[in-house]
C-alpha cells in the first residue's frame, strides 16, 4: 500500500570537472599579462614642505631647452652626469641634486638625465619648477 | 637475454591522475587571484629608455596618466581637458585607494612644461609616488 519512490542515485557527474577547470585555467591564462609596467621611480615632495638646505649639500642641475646640461655652472654631456654626482656622492652623503629644467626641454633629456642619477645611487632628488618665461 | 629485460619493463607505472583536478584547481585560483582585467587603451605614446628601470611592484594600485606629443593628457581613458582638473580626479581616486601609484607614461618628444604642470597638480593631490614608464634600454 505504501507508495515509495524508488530511491535513485542523484549525483552530479564530475568526471568533466577538471575539463570545466581546465577551461577556466586556459581562459585566465590567456587573460593574464604578466609584463608589469618597468619605469623609473620617483616620490614628489608634498607641497608647502619647502625647507632650507645648507648650500653646500644642493648641486643645482639645470637643463636648457636645447637639451644642454649645466651641472654645477658647468656643461657637461649627459653621459658623464652619474661618474660627477657619484664623486660628489663619495664626498657627501646629504648632497641633494636639483634638477631644474626649462618648459621647453624635452622628456626625453629628463629621463635620461634621471636615469643617469639613479645609477649614480643619488637618492635625494629635487624637482624644481621652471622659471616662468 | 632479451626476455629478462621484456619482464622488466612489464611493470605498470602510471602517474596517478587522482589529483589532477586538484592541481588544476589551484593553477586557476592563482591565476584568478593574480589577473587584473581592467586594461586601458590610453594614448599613443613613445615611451623613452632607461637603464636603471625598476618593476612596478602592483598593477592593482596605479593609475596611468598618458600624455602624448600634442599635449594631450588622458587618465585611465578619461580625457583631461583642462589640467586643473586633474587633482579632483586624482584626489577622487586617491581616497578610494590609499596606496596609489601613478604611472606617467609620457612621450619622449613632450615638453617639460606640461610634465611639471601635472607634477604640481599631482603635489597639490597629494599623489606623491609615481613612476614614469620607460622602456628597459638594451646596453
Amino acid at each position: 500500500m505504501v507508495l515509495r519512490k524508488k530511491e535513485r542515485d542523484v549525483e552530479i557527474p564530475s568526471a568533466s570537472l577538471a575539463d570545466i577547470a581546465f577551461l577556466l585555467l586556459i581562459f585566465f591564462l590567456v587573460a593574464t599579462t604578466i609584463d608589469v609596467d618597468k619605469g623609473l621611480d620617483l616620490v614628489l615632495p608634498p607641497i608647502g614642505s619647502e625647507i632650507e638646505i645648507a648650500k653646500k649639500n644642493i648641486t643645482n642641475l639645470l637643463i636648457n631647452d636645447a637639451g644642454e646640461i649645466l651641472l654645477d655652472n658647468e656643461v657637461v654631456p649627459v653621459e658623464e652626469v652619474d661618474d660627477i654626482i657619484r664623486d660628489k656622492l663619495a664626498e657627501n652623503d646629504k648632497l641633494i641634486v636639483s634638477v631644474k629644467t626649462a618648459r621647453k626641454t624635452k622628456y626625453d633629456i629628463y629621463i635620461r638625465v634621471l636615469d643617469q642619477l639613479k645609477k649614480a645611487g643619488a637618492t635625494r632628488i629635487s624637482i624644481a619648477e621652471p622659471e616662468e618665461a | 637475454m632479451a626476455i629478462k629485460i621484456e619482464k622488466k619493463s612489464k611493470l605498470k607505472i602510471g602517474i596517478p591522475t587522482a589529483s589532477m583536478p586538484d592541481i588544476i584547481f589551484q593553477l586557476l585560483i592563482f591565476f584568478m587571484v593574480s589577473t587584473v582585467l581592467r586594461e586601458y587603451t590610453g594614448l599613443k605614446v613613445e615611451l623613452p629608455e632607461a637603464v636603471k628601470v625598476q618593476k612596478l611592484a602592483t598593477k592593482r594600485h596605479v593609475s596611468t596618466i598618458w600624455v602624448d606629443r600634442f599635449n594631450n593628457i588622458v587618465i585611465d581613458d578619461v580625457s583631461v581637458k583642462k589640467i586643473t582638473d586633474l587633482r579632483t580626479i586624482v584626489y577622487n581616486k586617491l581616497v578610494e585607494d590609499k596606496q596609489l601609484i601613478i604611472s606617467l607614461r609620457i612621450d619622449k618628444e613632450a615638453d617639460m612644461g606640461i610634465v611639471t604642470d601635472i607634477h604640481q597638480e599631482l603635489r597639490k593631490a597629494n599623489a606623491l609616488r609615481i613612476n614614469y614608464s620607460a622602456i628597459p634600454a638594451v646596453r
